[in-house]
C-alpha cells in the first residue's frame, strides 16, 4: 500500500514546481527570521529574491552542526517558543546537545512521513508494533510511536533494553513489527534462541530498523534469524527524526521525502555537487519546517540518490545505504559519539590528560565502547581502590556526557600511540 | 624506619613484568621482595629493591608509571602465632592496613612489609611494643 500516492508517485516536474514554491518560502522566512543565515546570505551576498528555482539552491551557503552549537540553544528556531509543542536533542560534538523544536504542523508532518515509511515497509493498521527505539530525548521512539498511532497500528511503546520483557511482549501480544536498531534487533535474536523461543512461534514479520549504519550481510543475518523482512528507516533529528527517508518492500535504497526535504549530494572536499549517480555527501534542505529550517544541513553520510524509476511505483528519489560519514562521528548503539566528546571529559577532569583511544566492538551483536586512558604519574597510586574510584569516575563522567556505558581501561604512559599529524583515536573492529 | 617502595603500574600484557625485572637486573638493582596486585585491567606491581631512587628513575625512562611508597617492614621471627602478636597490637590501636606482603631472607625469621593508613600513628603504636622494625639500610645497598 502506498500511503500518500498523489505525493510518493508524483510526476516529477509536479514535485519539481511544488519543491521550488516551498523553497523559495522557506528562504524568506528564515532571511527574515534567523540573524544566523541572514548574515550568512548577506555574507554571500544574496537576498532571498535571488532564490527563485531549484537551480539556485547550490547559491546557498551551508549549514552545520557547528551553526547548531553556536546557536544553542533555541537560536535557529523560526518562530516564537509559544509555537514549539516538543524539543528533542541529540549529541553535540562536544558537551553540549543538539537541540531541535517542533510545531504542531512539524509533528504532524513528522507522523505523515513516518507513516508513509512504515506502509513502505508493509506495515498496516492490522499491525502490532512494538516501538524498541529509545523513548526521550532522542528521536526514535516518539518519531515511530506517533507515525504508527496515524497509520492505525497498534503501539507498543516499550522503549529500549528490558530484553525479557520484549520477549514476552512479543510472545504475549503477538508483536508481528519491530522497530529498533539492526544491532538490537541481533540481540533479541540471540535472546530468544537463550530462551529457547523459536522464530515461527512469533508473529514478527517486518523489521523497521535504523538509527545506526548496517549491512547488507547484517540484513540477511536479521532476516534468517527473525523470519521476517528487515526494512532500513533513515532519519537525523536534525532534518526532522527518523523517517527522513524509509526502504519500500524492494529493499533497493530509500525513498526520500522530497515534498519535505531536498537532497543533494556534494564532494566534501570541494563542496561541490557531485555528478548524478556519485558517492557524496548528504545535504539536506528542509522545506515545510517550522520550528527549525535547515538550508543545505550537511548530515556528513556518504551516500548516492538514484533517480530510476522504482518497481514500487513511487517517484522519489532512493538514497542508498549510507557507507560511513566524512566526519569522525560514530554510531553506537544508535547514540552519536564524537570522539572530541571524550576529549573535552577528560580535559575537564585534573586527573588525566587528553590522549586516548576508542575503541569500538561488536560483542555478540551489541555494539560495546572501550575507552584506553592513559594513567599520568600525577594520580597514579600504588592502592588499587584509588585507581579504581578513578576509573569509575572517568566511567561516570564519559557515560553521562555520551549517553551509553563505557567500558574504562586505564593504560600505561605514552601506550597511546601519539602522531604528528592527526590523533589515531578511533579503532572501530565492527565489520559494516 | 620508613622504607622507601618502589611501586609499578603495569598494564595486563605479556611480558610486562619480566621487562621490569630484566631493566633492574641490567642495572645490578637487587629486588628483596615484591608482590603484585592485579584486576581484571591492570596490575601494580610493589617492590622493594636495593635503590629505590635509582630504580625508580630507570623505569621512568622507559616510560612506566612508578611512585615511591612509604612502607614499614617488621621484622619478626619465624615462628607460628608472631603475625598474629603484631596485627592483634595493631587492631587494638585501630590501625589501618591498607595492604602488606611478607618475604624471607634467612630461615628463621620474616619480614612483613606494611601500608599502613598512618604511618607514623602505625610506626610509634609498634615501637610501643617493642616489635622489631627494619631500617632502610638492612634493605638498600649503597
Amino acid at each position: 500500500m502506498i500511503w500518500n500516492e498523489k505525493i510518493e508517485c508524483a510526476d516529477r516536474n509536479e514535485l519539481r514546481a511544488i519543491q521550488a514554491e516551498r523553497l523559495r518560502e522557506t528562504v524568506q522566512r528564515i532571511y527574515h527570521t534567523v540573524a544566523c543565515y541572514r548574515k550568512k546570505m548577506q555574507e554571500a551576498g544574496l537576498v532571498p529574491a535571488d532564490i527563485r528555482s531549484l537551480e539556485d539552491l547550490n547559491k546557498l551557503p551551508f549549514t552545520v552542526k557547528q551553526d547548531l552549537r553556536d546557536n544553542y540553544p533555541f537560536g535557529m528556531f523560526t518562530v516564537p517558543m509559544s509555537e514549539i509543542v516538543r524539543i528533542h536533542a541529540s549529541s553535540g560534538t562536544t558537551g553540549k546537545p543538539t537541540v531541535v523544536g517542533y510545531t504542531r504542523k512539524d509533528l504532524n508532518n513528522w507522523a505523515e512521513m513516518v507513516s508513509r515509511a512504515l506502509c513502505m515497509g508493509g506495515v498496516h493498521r492490522n499491525d502490532i508494533v512494538q516501538v524498541a527505539y529509545g523513548y526521550g530525548l532522542f528521536t526514535g521512539g516518539l518519531g515511530l510511536h506517533y507515525g504508527c498511532e496515524n497509520l492505525g497500528a497498534s503501539v507498543i511503546p516499550i522503549s529500549g533494553g528490558n530484553t525479557q520483557k520484549q520477549l514476552q511482549l512479543m510472545q504475549d501480544f503477538g508483536t508481528t513489527v519491530l522497530a529498533c536498531t539492526p544491532s538490537y534487533s541481533l540481540y533479541l535474536a540471540e535472546a530468544m534462541k537463550e530462551a529457547g523461543i523459536k522464530k515461527e512461534e512469533l508473529k514478527l514479520r517486518v523489521g523497521i530498523f535504523g538509527a545506526e549504519p548496517w549491512t547488507e550481510n547484517m540484513r540477511r543475518e536479521i532476516e534468517e534469524k527473525l523470519g521476517i523482512k528487515a526494512i532500513d528507516i533513515y532519519g537525523l533529528s536534525e532534518i526532522m527524526g527518523p523517517g527522513v527517508s524509509c526502504e519500500c518492500e524492494n529493499q533497493c535504497g530509500m525513498h526520500v521525502n522530497e515534498d519535505h526535504f531536498l537532497p543533494e549530494i556534494i564532494d566534501p572536499e570541494t563542496l561541490q555537487p557531485v555528478a548524478p549517480g556519485e558517492l557524496g555527501e548528504l545535504v539536506f534542505t528542509t522545506i515545510t519546517k517550522e520550528g527549525i529550517p535547515l538550508i543545505r544541513y550537511r548530515t556528513r553520510d556518504l551516500t548516492r540518490l538514484i533517480y530510476d524509476k522504482c518497481e514500487c511505483g513511487r517517484t522519489l528519489v532512493r538514497m542508498e545505504k549510507c557507507k560511513g560519514r566524512s566526519d569522525d562521528m560514530l554510531i553506537i548503539r544508535g547514540v552519536n559519539v564524537f570522539p572530541s566528546q571524550v576529549e573535552s571529559v577528560l580535559l575537564g577532569m585534573s586527573e588525566t590528560e587528553p590522549h586516548y583511544l576508542l575503541i569500538v566492538e561488536r560483542e555478540g551483536n551489541l555494539d560495546t565502547l572501550n575507552v584506553m586512558v592513559e594513567v599520568q604519574e600525577q594520580f597514579f597510586s600504588d592502592e588499587i581502590k584509588k585507581l579504581e574510584t578513578l576509573r569509575k569516575r572517568i566511567t561516570a563522567n564519559l557515560e553521562s556526557t555520551l549517553g551509553i556505558s563505557v567500558n574504562v581501561k586505564l593504560v600505561e604512559p605514552k601506550t597511546i600511540e601519539r602522531s604528528a599529524g592527526k590523533a589515531k583515536r578511533v579503532i572501530d573492529n565492527r565489520k559494516l | 624506619m620508613i622504607i622507601k617502595q618502589l611501586s609499578v603500574f603495569l598494564e595486563n600484557k605479556t611480558g610486562r613484568l619480566n621487562e621490569v625485572a630484566s631493566l633492574l637486573g641490567d642495572a645490578s638493582i637487587n629486588m628483596s621482595a615484591f608482590s603484585v596486585a592485579d584486576t581484571t585491567e591492570f596490575g601494580i606491581l610493589r617492590m622493594i629493591v636495593s635503590d629505590p631512587c635509582k630504580a625508580g628513575e630507570i623505569l621512568k625512562e622507559a616510560g612506566f608509571t612508578i611512585r615511591l611508597t612509604d612502607v614499614i617492614c617488621l621484622h619478626s621471627p619465624n615462628v607460628p602465632g608472631a603475625l598474629s602478636k603484631a596485627l592483634n597490637i595493631l587492631a587494638a590501636e585501630s590501625v589501618f592496613i591498607e595492604y602488606l606482603y611478607a618475604f624471607s631472607m634467612d630461615k628463621d625469621s620474616a619480614n612483613i612489609v606494611l601500608k599502613p593508613e598512618d604511618i607514623q600513628k602505625c610506626i610509634q603504636v609498634l615501637k610501643d611494643h617493642q616489635i622489631e622494625l627494619l631500617r632502610a639500610s638492612d634493605l638498600y645497598e649503597f
